[in-house]
């Protein structure tokens, strides 16, 4: 596991996985993806940084404790189904709001809100099970 | 009106919330400046006073959950208004009372804050109209009362006494639940006041009134359900003063005299109060004479009094109800009295006992005067509203017939029980000869007397007041219990020649009797319940570790701490659940020879696939036979990720290319992390089960795999229902703007599940997180070794 081309090339595959998993994860609700697998592929990437690196740099590259990136998952996954009380709607009411930006139009909806939700949520806690399983000296 | 009767429930939670920062500023003056609340509410109430008595009632309503046609109302008429006013009257007194009692005390603020909470409590539940608001609000009578009995928690018995009130007076909010639940689905309504003879008429009304009588029995402490009182007496006295003089203990009184108009009457009701009151009237008067500390004394005529006003609501009369109606304004004001007396004694001379108190008169006068007050309206002497209480309830009885002259002898007898008591509270601490108190007793503080004071000279000017407290107090209170308007007919001219002025003396001289002998009676009853052996406190600690027993047998044997154990379990019950609703579906008919053999020799014929779909095939195949024959456990991973590769490539062939994605990342993840577990945990790279667990493990997954595919057999052999995967193919685009409906199901359509499965991933992780962290320390025990190290440093 531990060979020098194993090493120098991780960090250039994490970094398109990481790349990737965004992109399957925004794209999912026209095209195959979502933010269960795009949060998926994210943790896969996580787990080469940390067999590779270590548990320890993985957790460093990364800043913010994985199980905390899960909790803010549910937590902004949650208050997108909230924002519908602005509006008088039950609960989890989509709402889309259609940015115009020069020529082309982005929509932004509530439904991504809680699928970017979902990413962090299984990005979170698969690492963080990941990276505790990989270092000795997990937090 | 409607704002204005919510916030007289609302308002003491506030001032509850405000009471540590209240206390903080105002140190000295917290308990002055937090009585104001209180004090208000009963002014408030006081102007409600008119409206009542000359309109019948007044109701409020607001609405609390419109989804489910919930409203929070509440109702006043002379009942409840009764309750509400002596609640805040004697509440505010309690208030001022405790900031002078617990002066220093560093949680004063927490206690004050506790007191206004209950308070507040006490309010919503005799205000309230609606069932479930009644429920809520004597929950919280449960709750607020448990903090404020384990106030002093640092002692066991106050944490015993407080927990002991709890799970006794849960039971009976449980009760309360059920039965307002039961009322609601008989009648549909879930205001008190609108309810009439249905619930008397109907064929639940057995079940209905058990319900509600556990309720009632268990707030108030009826016998066998009573033992939780006395010991509540571990709370500062201040709780006990109130807790236990016009609140929680008569929270059930009040809901039997509440519920007395819809559920009252009949005969088995009639029976049951009865019988119940009296026979807790007569074990809580003897209790009172068995002790020697003034506040279980005092407890246990607490007993006494719940048991005589449940006795009187179970007797119905116009006179029985008029009489509890007085008693309870009686006892509220002079049991509050007494209590605050004792906590003064208690607080200045450093002792409860009566056998080493004596001759506190001289140092306490004023504390003395306040408990002549108190005492003389328990004895039920004239000029006092306990005897317009006793009068009326003897009044109830002038039948001359057996029943009613069983009652009276029951009546009289605990009647004259009280009165001992009451001489025997006036005189053994405060007259004869004085005795050494360890503490050098000498008058209290001005906000410890105004309680006593201040209730007692109120139940002599109501006495006084005869004509205005039958017709503020009486008549509407007893219309409201018995629907029907009752007039007053209370004088204060004596007339020698009415038999009830002679049954009046024959309690006081009674009472003298029980008086004088008092030591006698209390060493033949201690030698009796020494004889017995055994008490309804003692069966409870029997239940409650017989339950601890009981789970921990549970515990042990569900949590032996043996993983494969674990997994075995968890897949027997997987298979379980996927064969058993098989069953019950006639799943099974599509093995039966007979069914439906040409649709059989369809499914059987080889299908047509191409070339590159059977190698998937061959492929998955391949990969199940490397698992079951690999004597290596690294390879019987790798090999099962292949298999379930192949899965995902099939799922990717025949057009659900999202489960195949997500198929392929969680296989990778699941080598990878397995392979982690493995090497983590130490695992020997070679499986060597013993033949009898590799054949437990061997049914266990051919058991589940056979219940999935038999599943899935019988899903597709019917046809497939497919109303929901059309709606969501026609609006998947126009509503959803979504084109991949999987995903567009996950987040949209069924989000709220989604919300649910992302909670528990997020659960999972932390368990495993938690596991994998105990791993890293050493193994310790749990207890013992702290202990060790506070012995080492001492």
């Amino acid at each position: 596991m531990n060979s020098l081309i194993f090493r120098t090339i991780a960090p250039l595959i994490v970094a398109v996985m990481l790349v990737f998993s965004i992109y399957v994860c925004l794209r999912g609700h026209n095209e195959p993806g979502g933010g269960f697998i795009g949060g998926l592929i994210a943790a896969s990437a996580m787990a080469i940084l940390g067999m590779s690196g270590g548990a320890g740099e993985a957790r460093r590259a990364l800043r913010i404790d994985p199980l905390a990136i899960a909790g803010f998952g549910v937590f902004i996954a949650g208050l997108s189904g909230l924002l519908s009380l602005f509006t008088g709607t039950p609960f989890m009411t989509s709402i889309w709001v259609y940015l115009e930006l020069g020529q082309t139009t982005v929509p932004l909806s509530t439904p991504m809100v809680f699928d970017i939700g979902v990413y962090f949520v299984v990005f979170g806690t698969i690492s963080a099970v990941a990276l505790a399983l990989e270092g000795e000296e997990g937090p | 009106m409607d704002a204005s009767i919510a916030l007289v429930a609302i308002a003491p939670f506030v001032a509850a919330l405000l009471a540590p920062f209240i206390h903080r500023l105002a140190r000295p003056y917290a308990g002055w400046v937090l009585a104001l609340v209180p004090a208000g509410i009963f002014l408030f109430l006081l102007t409600l006073i008119a409206p009542v008595v000359a309109g019948g009632a007044i109701s409020a309503r607001i609405g609390w959950v419109p989804a489910f046609d919930l409203d929070l109302s509440f109702f006043v008429d002379g009942l409840s208004l009764t309750f509400a006013l002596t609640i805040s009257g004697i509440g505010t007194l309690i208030v001022l009372y405790s900031g002078a009692y617990l002066k220093g005390h560093p949680h004063l603020g927490r206690f004050l804050g506790f007191l206004l909470a209950f308070m507040g409590a006490m309010l919503g539940l005799v205000l309230a109209d609606n069932m479930l608001a009644l429920f809520m609000f004597w929950e919280l009578t449960s709750v607020t009362s448990f903090l404020l009995i384990g106030f002093d928690h640092t002692r066991q018995a106050a944490r015993r006494g407080a927990i002991q009130a709890l799970v006794l007076t849960n039971i009976g909010g449980m009760a309360l639940l059920v039965g307002a639940i039961l009322v609601h689905q008989l009648t549909g309504c879930w205001d008190m006041s609108a309810l009439g003879d249905d619930v008397r008429a109907n064929g639940f009304y057995g079940l209905t009134l058990a319900l509600f009588l556990v309720a009632a029995f268990t707030k108030s402490a009826q016998v066998p359900l009573h033992f939780w009182l006395p010991n509540a007496m571990e709370a500062p006295t201040p709780v006990s003063a109130f807790l236990h003089s016009a609140t929680m203990v008569q929270g059930g009184v009040y809901l039997l005299a509440r519920t007395t108009p819809w559920l009252g009457g009949t005969e088995a009701w009639t029976l049951i109060l009865v019988c119940f009151g009296g026979a807790t009237l007569l074990w809580g008067g003897l209790g009172a004479l068995r002790q020697t500390d003034l506040k279980q004394m005092l407890a246990q005529t607490t007993l006494a009094s719940l048991g005589l006003s449940v006795l009187l609501i179970g007797l119905g009369t116009e006179a029985a109800i008029a009489a509890m109606l007085l008693y309870f304004v009686a006892h509220a004001l002079y049991k509050a009295g007494l209590f605050m007396v004792v906590g003064a004694i208690d607080h200045e001379a450093g002792t409860r006992d009566i056998t080493i108190l004596g001759g506190l008169a001289d140092r306490m006068p004023v504390t003395f005067i306040g408990a002549a007050l108190a005492s003389l309206a328990m004895i039920g002497l004239p000029l006092t509203l306990g005897y317009f209480a006793k009068e009326e309830m003897y009044l109830g009885l002038m039948h001359w017939q057996w029943s009613d002259i069983a009652v009276l002898a029951v009546l009289l007898a605990g009647n004259a029980m009280l009165a001992g008591v009451a001489m025997l509270v006036l005189v053994k601490p405060f007259l004869g000869p004085v005795l050494p108190t360890p503490k050098l007793a000498h008058e209290a503080p001005i906000a410890m007397l105004a309680g006593p004071i201040v209730l007692g000279g109120a139940g002599i000017v109501a006495s006084v007041m005869t004509d205005w407290l039958g017709h503020t107090l009486v008549e509407p209170g007893a219309a409201a219990i018995l629907g029907e308007t009752v007039s007053s007919h209370l004088t204060l001219t004596i007339n020698p020649a009415s038999p009830l002025l002679w049954l009046s003396i024959a309690t006081w001289a009674l009472g003298y009797l029980v008086y004088r002998q008092a030591a006698v009676l209390r060493t033949l009853l201690r030698r009796f319940e020494a004889g017995l052996g055994w008490t309804a406190d003692t069966v409870f600690d029997a239940v409650m570790f017989g339950l601890i027993r009981f789970s921990g047998a549970v515990t042990r044997l569900l949590h032996h701490g043996r993983l494969e154990i674990y997994l075995a379990t968890v897949f027997a019950g997987l298979a379980l659940a996927l064969i058993a609703p098989l069953g019950l579906l006639n799943g099974y008919d599509v093995l039966l020879p007979n069914a439906d053999l040409g649709n059989w020799s369809a499914k059987l014929s080889w299908p047509q696939l191409q070339p590159y779909e059977w190698g998937v095939m061959a492929l998955a195949l391949i990969g199940l036979g490397a698992v079951l024959l690999a004597t290596n456990r690294l390879v019987a991973i790798l090999a099962l990720g292949i298999q379930g590769t192949s899965v995902a490539l099939i799922f990717l062939l025949f057009g659900a290319p999202d489960l195949a994605f997500t198929q392929f990342m969680v296989e990778v993840l699941s080598v990878v992390i397995l392979a982690l577990v493995m090497t983590r945990l130490r695992l020997d790279e070679l499986d060597q089960r013993p033949l009898e667990d590799l054949a437990r493990d061997g049914i266990l997954a051919l058991v589940c795999g056979a219940g999935v595919s038999l599943l899935l057999m019988v899903v597709l052999s019917g046809t497939l229902d497919t109303r929901l995967s059309d709606l969501f193919t026609a609006t998947s685009v126009p509503i959803a703007h979504g084109h991949n409906i999987v995903n567009v199901i996950l987040v949209d359509y069924r989000g709220f599940d989604t919300l649910g499965e992302i909670s528990v991933v997020m659960a999972a992780g932390i368990a495993v997180m938690a596991l994998l962290r105990r791993r890293n320390k050493p193994a310790v025990p749990a207890s013992p070794a702290p202990r060790r190290r506070r012995k080492a440093e001492s």
